[in-house]
């Protein structure tokens, strides 16, 4: 022990920087690595290959109409239908975990562990070829029917969770306020904690929205007529006759244009709850 | 007479009739054999170290906590009756809280007004205006359209009480109420309970506060160990206690130089004065 100190103490004494100093040091080496890495792609990128590989402007031109905008329309159609049978079905596959019914807790986490278990495209196709599986049946709202239950059901496995644990974040004291006003449970879970929960979960379950949102563009396995096509769908249609992916990458920058304003709003609401927390 | 055989005395004006009250928690006996009646009008605060059962008396009495033995009578009807229509019966015993448990998502006038429109079905504008007067009665009358977040803790506690006189019950059971506020925020809350007091209800009062405890209750219950060690007028137990342990309490907690009693357990590590104490984390009320 005195042996360490007396070494430390005897050694040589370095020329120690500030903390202060250092911190500049490492800033200046943090801006020398970026400038470098950016005059090296400069350099060694061809700008007129890469804007011909995915940015041609006569494709872009193209790729821009009425056609574009309706498969941004459905884009948001299958999206907005999926996140809300997710949303009802994930409440109550929530509540069914929360539940004192034994049964009801192994099937809800069953069915989540199940659809959060296998890929989305799979659960996707199965559902498309369900007219097949039972003749006679088909979907209410063809195409739209089968893509927003086989998304739901899965986006309701991970919404479940996320409900599940906003309900459990809402303090014990609240139902004891509600059942000593003489609400029953299912009213005190009804007027009382849900509220509350939807409030905490409204950041998390946006984010989920995004996810969906990306997640619709799966929906280019399964067979379309035209008016059914979405923007992946529609994307990879042109950019297969064109023999160029330009029209994807449009198509792609368009789904930007609605994530963007969502990831925006989970950051304002994620801010306002951090100052709402006492 | 076993417990079983106890009948309600059917007296109108013994509002809360409780026997042999056992309650525990796992192996954790917190009442051991509770019996006594609280008659209409009464004040009865009930004092004692943290960890004595007090807050569990309270909450039994409106079946917040399970019973794990014995018979509560509201009104003459049998609360602890597997049968009971204990949601009715929580109608006419106003509960507030050591923590307040407002509604946040919700005015205060809002908390005022959903149970009277949900659970007592109420026309909305009438279950308003009751709101409205009991906001005025505990001083709020101006707060109605603020949300509990942008309120003070003794504006919350007070609109609490009103949330709960908003039911018009027959009585008011009162957890600690002033024990999470600031010091200069609780003279507000006493003196709405001390009208409430006045106007002649029903109460039981779980509180630290002695000098309300003096001036206010008719009836002092003092509690240790789950049981009641002694009770009687505030100017028997609190002036002048038969009791070993009531004396060893009052001394501590009337004590200037211990403003509050939970302050004793942290001034004294001395075991023998520390044992009325809860061990900490052993708490089964509060946040």
């Amino acid at each position: 022990m005195s042996a360490i100190s007396s070494t430390t103490t005897v050694a040589p004494r370095k020329k120690r920087l500030s903390p202060r100093k250092r911190a500049q040091r490492f800033r200046i080496v943090q801006y020398a690595v970026l400038v470098l890495a950016v005059v090296l792609a400069a350099l060694t990128i061809d700008g007129h290959q890469l804007q011909q590989v995915f940015f041609r402007p006569d494709l872009i031109v193209q790729t821009i109409g009425p056609e574009l905008g309706s498969a941004f329309l459905n884009t948001i159609i299958y999206t907005t239908g999926a996140f809300i049978l997710g949303l009802v079905l994930g409440t109550v596959l929530a509540l069914m975990k929360l539940s004192q019914v034994g049964p009801y807790r192994w099937l809800a986490t069953i069915y989540t562990e199940f659809f959060r278990g296998i890929p989305a495209i799979i659960v996707l196709l199965a559902f498309s070829l369900m007219g097949v599986a039972f003749p006679g049946f088909s979907f209410p709202f063809d195409p739209y029917g089968a893509v927003w239950v086989a998304l739901g059901m899965v986006s309701a496995a991970y919404m479940s969770e996320t409900i599940r644990a906003g309900i459990q974040a809402v303090p014990k004291g609240q139902i004891e306020a509600a059942r000593s006003l003489g609400m029953s449970p299912g009213m005190s879970m009804q007027r009382i904690v849900l509220p509350q929960a939807f409030r905490i979960v409204t950041p998390p379950l946006t984010n989920e929205l995004v996810l969906l949102t990306k997640d619709s563009s799966l929906v280019y396995v399964i067979g379309l007529f035209a008016s059914g096509y979405e923007l992946t769908k529609f994307g990879r249609n042109l950019a297969n006759s064109f023999a160029n992916i330009t029209p994807l990458v449009v198509a792609g920058l368009c789904y930007l244009v609605i994530t963007l304003p969502l990831t925006y709003l989970v950051r304002r609401m994620e801010t306002k709850q951090r100052k709402a927390t006492r | 007479m076993t417990v079983s055989e106890v009948m309600p005395t059917g007296n109108r004006e013994d509002e809360i009739q409780i026997y042999d009250l056992h309650k525990s928690f796992g192996d954790l006996e917190v009442l051991t054999g509770i019996t006594t009646t609280i008659h209409r009008g009464e004040v009865v605060c009930i004092i004692g170290p943290s960890g004595s059962g007090k807050s569990t008396l309270l909450r039994c009495v409106n079946l917040l906590e399970q019973p794990t033995k014995g018979r509560i009578f509201i009104l003459n009807e049998e609360i602890t009756d597997p049968d009971a229509d204990v949601d009715r019966l929580r109608t006419q015993m106003g509960m507030v809280f050591q923590s307040f448990n407002l509604f946040p998502h919700l005015t205060a006038l809002q908390n005022c007004s959903i149970a009277q429109v949900r659970v007592l079905k109420k026309d909305p504008e009438e279950a308003k205006r009751i709101a409205q007067e009991n906001l005025e009665k505990v001083g709020l009358g101006d707060r109605g359209h603020s949300y509990p977040a942008q309120m003070s803790g003794g504006q919350q506690q007070r609109v609490a009480i009103a949330r709960a006189l908003s039911m018009d019950p027959e009585m008011m059971l009162f957890d600690e109420p002033t024990s999470a506020l600031d010091p200069e925020l609780v003279g507000d809350v006493l003196s709405v309970m001390r009208d409430l007091a006045d106007g002649g209800m029903t109460m039981m009062v779980v509180t630290h506060e002695m000098a309300f405890a003096r001036e206010v209750a008719d009836r002092v219950m003092f509690m240790d160990g789950g049981v009641i060690v002694e009770e009687g007028p505030p100017g028997e137990v609190i002036r002048n206690p038969k009791e070993e342990r009531t004396r060893t309490f009052l001394a501590r907690v009337l004590d200037p130089t211990h403003v509050h009693p939970t302050t004793t357990k942290y001034d004294h590590p001395d075991p023998q004065k520390t044992a009325g104490f809860e061990v900490r984390g052993l708490s089964h009320h509060g946040e």
